[in-house]
């Protein structure tokens, strides 16, 4: 039985002032909090308490790709990020398209004990678009998965798209859409716009993006069914979801925090550690995510932590790979872009990185649940004031490929207790604990 | 100057810099002992991942006439084959102690990343990458046009002079290349393409589109007329195709005799090489005394022995 923990006087929500007393594993009280005997005392005025956050959309690539992130690597990263639970993406090697491989995933994943790991199923065999996979045997796994996605590649097929709809309500999951018209993106490297006609690198249009999720939308009211859209990354993306909400559609959307920060005019530097699935934007894009994640049409910030070898990233732009490391300064970046900006509260950021996120992935049971008595004691506290300087090889993560090296970050968070454990703590409160 | 990556790193001076001393280099080349001292002890690398005979050894002509020692390359790969890595290779040749490198690559980007990559000290000279730029290909259609167009040439710009690029425009390294050097040298230029082949995110590019060769024709008066090399297999594609039939666009956007002949007396006609004849240009036109096409070839060593030049010799004096 491990030492109750008292929080004292945490600014939760960023709003009221308060202690939160921990035991076994629970939050016992909330307020004035006598320390019982022995109890861990940390001191967190001026910190943020949050619920800890829960990201639907990391890559841990293990199985397959253990040089770039393994299960253990990746948890550390959530953790140090301030995640308590992530959903681990089904492209790894083998593909997470059975019981098994979901099954390996999530067993690991309590072995370490760092973060929560959800596996996400895969939607057809292989990734391959062709068949449905068998998403009743991972659902009744011991891994209960409840989201699929063929994450990285399209659900490109209209048929294969509306069965996997239509299916998934046996067991009440959802679709999770990576929307990229596959033929309008053959070859694509970045945005399609202005940077990309100077820079004479292949084009991804919007619109590969927009047709896809209009027709996901339209697909999920003919079936009755959820689908939920990745990474949404372009302003006409942001239009046809506020139309879907308003027609009553079952869709919900996340953006990244990179979608949320940068822009096309990176690739100028034609380093890969820019160039991610899908491409970075324009700042009229990163503007319309940020209006629809203060107004509620998106409905989380989720990472698409991508960790790659260095030499698929230290190489010629149109070789690299896709993607962008995320789990450690999305919490950094967002306090960035939409908090110290004044778009959105420390509250909002609890509903769009803790309480959608697992409302969305069906473990709201467990995560995203209110600072209350009574409740799990997932919690993640934020120091906004610790503005820290982004360094790839420090990062836990077994790969180094963010795109913020050298960028200071306003905050981070500084401890993060999964069931009261603490799994991160700064420097500052590992006496306490001692 | 450092490297030479983009026609758009080039003020107006920096261009007329170049196509002076190019003017100077042509003019050795016609004594009897074409070779000069200037680059004595320096060693030029010529790397290209891509096969370009032509550039390859228009470079290695212009490197030795400088008295370079000059070094051959090829490191040839397909575009997802990494064989060696550009950074290995950059690696490799600062080894070697390469005082510049003149780099042709497939992938657009390539010569900046060698530039900028911390990699390698020599000066890059970009000779072509990917889709991107193509700098000394521009700089010697700015040399020719300047000879054939303009009057006084040494220290002139091309400003007053309307030249049509036709083509594949999407793809050419060429195109983008010679838009931003003209317009910095003071030219009009209108491009010629279908619509397909115009990239997506042209408006602020500093020049006029027309979608048909007929359209330009009548609409400008044309002083040069560059005609790009168009690939057969943009036009085979099948559901990819840029345009339905190579017959179609010899109709609309080919160089035929009779257009020639619309063209202005004095009007010049271009082509990067190698030549497509019968798609983009007939043999009519690109045979004809207004064609200055083996020209450009000519005074691509004249304009490449400047750039070498100013990037290597330069070097001593400023420091």
């Amino acid at each position: 039985m491990s030492r109750p923990i008292v929080i004292e006087n945490a600014s939760l929500y960023g709003d009221t002032t308060a202690s939160l007393l921990i035991e076994d594993g629970v939050i016992t009280a909330v307020g004035e909090v006598t320390a019982p005997e022995g109890a861990v005392v940390v001191d967190a005025t001026g910190l943020v308490a949050l619920p800890g956050l829960v990201d639907l959309h990391t890559h841990l690539r293990e199985p397959g790709r253990e040089d770039a992130e393994t299960i253990e690597t990746g948890s550390r990263a959530a953790a140090r990020g301030g995640w308590t639970a992530v959903f681990a993406m089904a492209n790894t090697n083998p593909v997470a398209d059975t019981a098994g491989v979901v099954e390996q995933v999530w067993s690991r994943g309590r072995e370490i004990g760092l973060v929560d790991v959800f596996p996400v199923g895969a939607v057809t065999v292989g990734l391959k678009g062709e068949h449905l996979s068998e998403m009743g045997a991972m659902a009744h796994s011991k891994a209960n998965v409840r989201l699929f996605s063929d994450d990285g590649v399209c659900v490109y097929d209209p048929v294969i798209m509306r069965r996997a709809l239509e299916y998934v309500k046996t067991f009440d999951g959802a679709i999770v859409q990576h929307a990229q018209d596959l033929r309008l993106t053959e070859g694509s490297q970045m945005h399609e716009g202005e940077v990309s006609a100077e820079l004479g690198l292949a084009g991804w249009p919007a619109v590969a993006e927009e047709s896809i999720v209009a027709r996901d939308a339209l697909l999920a009211e003919h079936v009755g069914s959820r689908v939920h859209v990745q990474h949404l990354s372009t302003a006409g993306s942001v239009e046809i979801i506020r139309w879907a909400k308003a027609r009553g559609i079952s869709v919900t959307a996340e953006a990244t925090p990179h979608h949320l920060l940068l822009t096309d005019e990176s690739a100028r530097t034609y380093d890969p550690l820019f160039k991610v699935n899908p491409p970075l934007r324009t700042q009229s894009d990163v503007d319309a995510l940020r209006a629809a994640v203060a107004d509620g049409t998106i409905d989380i910030i989720a990472t698409d932590h991508a960790p790659h070898a260095a030499e698929d990233k230290d190489c010629e732009w149109a070789a690299a790979s896709f993607g962008m490391l995320g789990l450690e300064t999305a919490l950094g970046v967002i306090q960035k872009a939409l908090v110290d900006t004044g778009a959105l509260t420390w509250r909002d950021v609890a509903r769009l990185m803790s309480e959608n996120p697992a409302r969305i992935g069906k473990v709201e049971d467990q995560h995203g649940r209110p600072l209350a008595e009574g409740e799990p004691a997932n919690i993640t506290l934020v120091d906004p004031n610790e503005a820290w300087t982004v360094d790839g090889a420090q990062l836990a993560s077994r790969a180094s490929n963010t795109p913020y090296g050298g960028m200071e970050l306003p905050g981070r968070a500084v401890a993060t207790l999964l069931r009261g454990e603490p799994t991160h703590l700064s420097p500052r409160f590992e006496g306490a604990f001692a | 100057m450092r490297h030479l990556l983009s026609t758009q790193d080039l003020s107006r001076d920096d261009a007329i810099l170049i196509l002076d001393t190019a003017a100077q280099m042509a003019a050795t080349q016609e004594r009897e002992v074409r070779k000069l001292p200037t680059l004595r002890g320096k060693t030029v690398v010529n790397l290209f991942f891509e096969d370009s005979t032509r550039t390859r050894i228009s470079f290695e002509a212009a490197a030795k006439r400088l008295s370079a020692d000059v070094i051959n390359f090829s490191a040839k790969g397909s575009s997802v084959s990494k064989g060696e890595s550009l950074k290995d290779t950059a690696l490799t040749l600062q080894a070697m102690g390469a005082d510049a490198v003149v780099v042709r690559h497939w992938a657009s980007g390539a010569a900046y990343q060698l530039a900028h990559g911390g990699w390698l000290h020599g000066s890059v000279l970009n000779a072509g990458d990917g889709t991107h730029q193509h700098p000394t290909q521009s700089l010697l259609d700015a040399f020719t046009m300047r000879r054939h167009l303009v009057s006084d040439p040494t220290g002139a710009d091309l400003a007053g002079l309307t030249v049509a690029i036709v083509g594949d425009v999407l793809h050419s390294r060429v195109a983008r290349s010679n838009v931003h050097l003209l317009h910095t040298l003071g030219a009009k230029v209108v491009l010629v393409a279908p619509a397909t082949l115009v990239p997506v995110g042209i408006d602020p590019w500093p020049c006029d589109v027309v979608h048909t060769l007929d359209q330009a024709l009548e609409a400008y008066d044309i002083d040069a007329l560059m005609m790009l090399r168009v690939q057969r297999e943009r036009m085979t594609g099948g559901g990819s195709a840029f345009f339905p039939s190579p017959a179609e666009y010899t109709r609309l956007f080919g160089l035929d005799g009779d257009r020639m002949r619309r063209l202005p007396d004095h009007a010049i006609v271009m082509h990067p090489g190698p030549m497509n004849r019968g798609l983009e240009i007939s043999a009519e036109a690109a045979d004809s005394p207004r064609s200055v096409i083996v020209e450009q070839v000519a005074n691509g060593v004249a304009v490449r022995m400047a750039a070498l030049y100013l990037l290597l010799a330069g070097e001593e004096g400023a420091q």
